[in-house]
């Protein structure tokens, strides 16, 4: 600041000064804000305390005593109410992450289907994606729990396909191995390969740009997480012991259970969501330049590579940020399923909030619960964002 | 300083804006609105559920229209917000309906956190299983392992939990919102039991495509008294709403129904004379009209009129009176001299 300097004229007042005057502004619309935020809180609290209902986050110590239909953790009715709330945002990661893994799979496909060559190919992809995108979701999830109510027989006359696998109106029951420590070496086996395989990916690239030479790399490591984990199976006593699962008094008991309103919450988010993905990948890709591809095909890349190193990385940039969009809307659907009985955080805070009567500390929780879900998703989605994003050199 | 002295009076004057909104008195607002805006499950046959022209039908219905000749002289002035079970409480409590009768169990939490008040018990009722009839199966105890369809928000999926833990054996609930969507479920086959209170049991076994097929076992593992409520804050107004309520089986008490009403006027027992308002007095303790016991067994009917025409015997619930025929015949219903 040139405050000293004698040249200029008289000193401004601050209301004349632009940036004071902003600052001041802002100093304005904050305490604002902040006003309305403490009136909005302190008039609840004071209208709360007058109609005499209790408020507070005491009850989440208490005892839920409620049963929950299906839990990734142990949970019995004799937990507390945080458990059972912990339950619930599991499941509705459960949901949301298969549920994405599975959309992007099923939207890629019907993307690239959509530009087919084919005419019968593209006009079906183009049908799917205008039925389902028009149809509101929660009328679909109606309609697939309808179906594995209604058309599925009762667990006594239940279907089985392959032995050990049994469909019912119970869900899809299907036989796993038992229990063994071979089990779990194979899944460390698998987790090491990836992190080999990852640093072998590096190391080849890094080769690559040095001598020219290539480095199959990705075949590398996929034979390796076939083989290794296998060999570890082998060595650890190749346990063949299965856990069938049987019928017994109501229900099957032993197996892994895919409950009928996890099977069409999922199915319908997956169908719903796909159809908008499919259109996302489609702009994607069409936003490539043909001289692009023509560019790459001269200079002797062979096709699979035209894709992976010309086509995608550009088509990435106009994808990620709506595909973001899309994966969000997915993890925001998923709290339907309170119409359809899957037990996610949503079914479970909304007992709870029934049985306490804590119906704002409830609300409150769903939200920021979801907010939170969403945020570290548009998080991940931004990070990968910027890396694929051109980088200008 | 200019500052702060702006931001205290628009602090003010939203104050009183939004506080204004809580003063008023329930019944006044009522009086002046012309008509009482019900809470009611709408779902539940029998108890509160449009027919197929559109006309609001059963027990829970008469008890809000109850209340309206009580207050109006006309039953008809009364509209019904139909509520899931999460809604009831806010609803009442936001001033978004007068009265909840809703088949609301009663607690002491309820009383207590949640800011409002119940009145007389208009049923007794009491949570119960449904099975369908060929699992052959005699009493809940023997549902270890069963998968369980439970209406969520109630008190219902506690009870449930609490009877299988008592008994040391293991459920499987599925918890749907809507009752009609759950009842739908149950009756696909989804679930092996669906657990409700008894008479909602009854209401979705009426409507079932197979009414027969299914029985409701004898065990009853809850006390659900049901009852109406209204908020906090207008204690003339709870007395009115209880006052109704228990009018009907005052009436039944004294034997006056909507048919020998009008004969009933001239009766010489003082007890029926201070009751329909020949004798004047109880109109003007509560601030009504001295004709509105009158209005309400003209227009609505007695206890026992209502039960029997909205869940009685010759309806498709078929419930019998049980615990809910008067205290003189062995039941529950008991009303205080209206003197």
């Amino acid at each position: 600041m040139a405050t000293t300097n004698e040249e200029l004229p008289a000193k401004i007042p601050f209301w004349r000064d632009e940036g004071k005057r902003a600052l001041v502004f802002q100093a304005v619309a904050l305490v604002l804000v902040a006003a309305v935020g403490y009136y909005l809180f302190a008039n609840t609290q004071a209208n709360l305390q007058r109609q005499s209902i209790a408020t507070g986050f005491g009850f989440l110590d208490h005892e839920a005593s409620f049963e929950i239909g299906e839990t990734v953790i142990p949970y019995s009715a004799s937990d507390s109410y945080s458990r059972a709330l912990l339950v619930g945002a599991l499941n509705t990661i459960k949901i949301s992450f298969i549920g994405i893994v599975l959309t992007l799979i099923l939207g890629t496909i019907i993307g690239i289907a959509r530009l087919s060559t084919n005419w019968l190919v593209a006009k079906i992809a183009a049908l799917y994606i205008e039925v389902m995108q028009n149809i509101p979701v929660l009328l679909q999830l109606f309609f697939w729990y309808a179906i594995f109510y209604e058309s599925f027989p009762p667990p006594r006359q239940a279907l089985t396909p392959v032995p050990g696998v049994f469909l019912c109106n119970r869900g899809l029951i299907f036989a796993v191995p038992a229990p063994h420590p071979a089990w779990s070496y194979m899944g460390w086996t698998f987790v090491a390969v990836l992190i080999v395989g990852w640093f072998l990916n590096r190391w080849g690239r890094k080769r690559q740009e040095l001598t020219g030479q290539e480095f199959p790399a990705g075949m590398i490591t996929i034979a390796m997480a076939v083989v290794l984990p296998l060999l570890v199976w082998l060595v650890a006593g190749a346990p063949t012991t299965m856990d069938v699962p049987v019928m017994r008094g109501f229900n099957f008991s032993g197996g892994v259970t895919v409950s009928p309103e996890f099977s069409a919450l999922l199915l319908g988010l997956v169908l719903y969501t796909a159809a908008f993905v499919a259109e996302i990948v489609r702009a994607g890709i069409q936003s490539v330049g043909r001289g692009q591809i023509e560019a790459a095909m001269a200079i002797g890349l062979r096709p699979a590579k035209v894709l992976r190193l010309v086509v995608l990385p550009q088509a990435l940039r106009v994808i990620i940020p709506p595909l973001t969009t899309q994966m969000l809307n997915l993890l925001k659907n998923s709290s339907l399923a309170i119409a359809i009985g899957y037990a996610d955080f949503v079914s479970v805070a909304n007992t709870t909030i029934n049985q306490t009567g804590q119906a704002i500390e409830g609300v409150a929780m769903i939200m920021l619960v979801f907010l939170t879900f969403s945020l570290l998703t548009s998080l991940f989605m931004n990070w990968y964002n910027k890396k694929m994003a051109l980088v200008e050199r | 300083m200019k500052l702060v002295r702006v931001l205290v009076v628009t602090l003010v004057v939203l104050a009183l804006a939004c506080g204004s909104a809580f003063a008023g008195k329930d019944l006044d607002a009522v009086k002046k609105k012309g008509y009482i805006q019900a809470g009611v499950n709408g779902s539940v046959f029998g108890f509160s559920k449009p027919d197929e022209k559109g006309i609001w039908k059963g027990l829970d219905v008469d008890t809000a229209r109850a209340v309206a000749a009580g207050i109006f002289g006309d039953a008809s002035k009364v509209k019904f917000t139909p509520l899931t079970a999460q809604q009831r409480f806010t609803a009442l409590q936001s001033g978004e309906i007068d009265i909840l009768t809703r088949n609301t169990t009663r607690t002491l939490s309820r009383e207590t956190q949640l800011g409002l008040n119940f009145v007389t018990v208009n049923y007794y009722d009491g949570q119960g299983f449904m099975v369908p009839k060929k699992l052959g199966i005699k009493s809940a105890k023997e549902l270890d392992g069963a998968t369980v369809c439970v209406l969520p928000g109630t008190t219902t999926e506690q009870n449930a939990a609490d009877f299988f833990r008592t008994h040391g054996i293991k459920m499987k609930p599925v918890v749907i919102e809507s009752t009609s969507e759950l009842a739908k479920t149950f009756f696909a086959g989804r679930c092996d039991v669906l657990t409700s209170d008894a008479s909602q049991l009854a209401g979705m076994r009426a409507i079932a495509p197979n009414p027969k097929d299914y029985v409701i076992l004898p065990e009853r593992i809850s006390k659900e008294p049901l009852a109406p409520a209204v908020r906090h804050g207008d204690d003339q107004f709870r007395d009115i709403v209880d006052f109704c309520v228990m009018a009907m089986i005052n009436a039944e008490e004294l034997g006056i129904t909507s048919k020998n009403v009008d004969e009933m006027l001239k009766s010489k027992n003082p007890a029926i004379k201070r009751f329909l308002g020949v004798i004047p007095g109880n109109g003007k303790s509560l601030g009504l009209d001295e004709k509105w016991a009158y209005n309400i067994i003209k227009q609505v009917g007695n206890y026992g009129e209502v039960f029997e025409r909205n869940i009685g015997i010759n309806t498709p619930l078929g419930l019998s009176r049980g615990l809910n025929a008067l205290w003189t015949d062995g039941g529950l219903m008991y009303s205080p001299p209206f003197k």
